[in-house]
């Protein structure tokens, strides 16, 4: 049945002009189209749309599971509790920070990075694949890493390679904590390591679909390598470094395993998934972390506006 | 005439000033591969001291300065199996691989239909339904994160393998259908035309075509949803406690333990991220297309 019904859809669409009857072999040949598209729409519906719409419900419930026969209506109060509570204001600006910083600097480091791939010299393959590298290390593994092989005070190696330096000289070694001291900076470098081969690979690729017949168009007219970097090469850039900057945020922004490891939330550094994670599992109160989720959403939705604008010109172009 | 005559006059002047200016280029261009080298190196400093640091014994993993030429053992990696402890992290290990490969196959049987629904012979405002893919993946998993788990009590889910192949299907098919929208768009559409004319059908289609024709890129997509599911902590530490823990929460908890680790850490974390070490170098190539959702090939 299928075999017969498709050569003659398709001579429909080529055909272009609908014929008798049409109408309900249109309809039928909609459902055909769309059918293999049903299970994972239906399934991603199900799965992702539908806990978030608990989510908004449960916001509006003053509902904490110590107390479960106090479970009532509470309108907007999780929403004013999650405003006037300091730690809830406090990861807000946290994870404004975090993320911030974190896709900054590894989007410059990054940039960094594709520019010296982008040229030839050797042992290109072994730097592109060795840079590569902090990005397939699990999560939590790295952030094991940075805060028991690398941070720790008595025998981390940063305090441990200063010890070796000063040493040369015979002098005293500073020997600092490095998490007590700067714990949000410490996250972040965790995260910044890992983050930056991210941004170099979508990077480096922007930077190998440049037209190169322009580029040494200009050189040829006498333009220096700064000008055609400048002019040429950045702008063409831009878009990919918006892409990586805008794809990193939507990670950073949903960070916990760093957070979580390095320093369980403490000295300041709970971003909004982290307290999300502590009320409900810590206090317990399952309408406050559900008005928090709901406000992470919101601030993901800005964010994402501008990915999804800058994705569509992207696809654009490619169709 | 003229602009002909200027640019001949200036390749051939370009040509000169390359030429003098080509022995600083090459100093210049070995410079700059120079700050290449140790631009990576900075980055991989830490992995390789991971690495050497398994392999010290817990005392000189403990020195500082750092003991580098330590002698080498495979303490840390014994410890790590539960030597002593008893603890062994086989069945998280197990677990974690249960879950990222199934998860990965049925991501895979969900977007490969949806991809050729969007792309081969696409649904009307194809373009909508993409990016109502695209956007569930930018909700944060952690604001669902309260209903799934009360969900999961209610059916008798909590702490399985299903319940996470479940949710880690869900987290990979936006990733998934981008990325194959992007390989079948590529298929040329005669072949489709000529199979459907001589009545293949859309079984056929597939099976015939399709999948060997995108095989690389079924390749990268299963890598990149491999990679993200055996990462995944957040929805693991909540969900799962005995049966069902996976690797980074086993990762998570062993290292109260007090006295010298640090070996059996950096062992632990070489073994856990092995696997994502060995699928992102194969698919290096591939890792930007899928991490970038199909966007940049």
């Amino acid at each position: 049945m299928s075999t017969v019904a498709q050569p003659q859809q398709r001579i429909a669409s080529i055909g272009g002009a609908p014929r008798k009857n049409s109408k309900a072999l249109q309809r039928a040949s909609g459902w055909v189209r769309r059918a293999p598209l049903l299970p994972a729409l239906v399934f991603i519906i199900l799965v992702t749309q539908l806990p978030f719409v608990i989510t908004v419900i449960i916001s509006f419930i003053d509902w904490n599971s110590l107390y479960p026969n106090n479970v009532k209506f509470g309108g907007f109060d999780n929403y004013v509790n999650v405003f006037t509570d300091q730690t809830m204001r406090a990861s807000v600006v946290t994870t404004i920070i975090l993320t911030v910083t974190v896709v900054v600097v590894s989007a410059i480091l990054g940039l960094i990075a594709a520019l010296l791939l982008d040229r030839k010299f050797f042992g290109r393959g072994v730097v592109r694949t060795i840079m590569i590298a902090p990005f397939l290390i699990v999560p939590v593994a790295a952030a094991l890493l940075w805060k028991h092989a690398l941070f720790n005070p008595e025998y981390g190696l940063f305090n441990g390679v200063l010890n070796w330096a000063f040493g040369l000289f015979h002098l005293p070694a500073p020997q600092p904590d490095w998490i007590s001291n700067q714990p949000l900076i410490s996250v972040e470098a965790a995260l910044i390591w890992q983050w930056t081969p991210f941004m170099m690979l979508i990077l480096l690729a922007g930077l190998q679909s440049r037209p190169l017949d322009v580029i040494e168009a200009a050189q040829m007219d006498g333009a220096s390598s700064w000008q055609t970097f400048r002019y040429m090469t950045l702008p063409h850039l831009r878009r990919y470094i918006e892409l990586a900057a805008l794809l990193g945020s939507i990670y950073v922004v949903q960070n916990f395993d760093a957070v979580f490891t390095i320093t369980s939330g403490g000295l300041g550094t709970a971003n909004l998934p982290y307290t999300i994670y502590q009320q409900f599992f810590q206090a317990h109160d399952y309408g406050a972390a559900s008005a928090a989720g709901v406000l992470v959403v919101i601030g993901s939705i800005l964010i994402a506006t501008f990915a999804l604008r800058t994705v569509s010109t992207l696809l654009k172009e490619e169709n | 005439m003229t602009s002909v005559v200027t640019r001949a006059t200036s390749v051939s002047k370009a040509r000169a000033v390359g030429s003098v200016r080509r022995p600083r280029r090459t100093k210049r261009g070995a410079l700059l591969g120079l700050v290449a080298w140790i631009f990576g190196l900075i980055f991989v400093t830490p992995v390789l001291w991971m690495i050497l640091t398994s392999f010290h014994s817990e005392t000189s993993a403990a020195t500082n300065p750092p003991s580098l030429f330590a002698p080498l053992t495979l303490d840390g990696y014994a410890n790590f199996f539960g030597a002593n402890t008893g603890a062994s992290p086989w069945p998280a290990l197990i677990n974690s691989a249960q879950a990222s490969i199934i998860s990965t196959l049925l991501v895979l049987a969900l977007s490969i239909p949806a991809a050729y629904a969007l792309s081969i012979r696409p649904v009307r405002k194809w373009s909508d339904v993409m990016f109502f893919f695209l956007t569930t993946k930018m909700l944060p998993m952690v604001a669902g994160l309260l209903p799934i788990y009360l969900i999961a009590k209610a059916t008798g889910l909590l702490d399985s393998i299903i319940l996470l192949v479940i949710l880690y299907t869900s987290m990979n098919l936006p990733i998934a259908v981008w990325m194959m929208r992007s390989f079948l768009s590529e298929i040329p559409v005669e072949i489709l035309e000529a199979a459907s004319i001589d009545g293949a059908n859309l079984l056929t289609i597939f099976r015939r075509i399709i999948i060997p024709i995108s095989g690389p890129g079924i390749a990268a997509t299963s890598l990149i949803c491999f990679i993200f599911s055996w990462n995944e902590l957040l929805f693991a530490s909540v969900l799962t406690s005995t049966q069902a823990i996976t690797a980074p929460v086993f990762l998570t908890s062993f290292v109260t333990s007090q006295g010298l680790f640090l070996a059996k850490v950096c062992a632990a974390a070489v073994a856990v991220s092995f696997p994502v070490l060995v699928a992102g170098f194969a698919a290096q190539d591939k890792l930007v297309q899928g991490l970038s959702l199909g966007a940049v090939k």
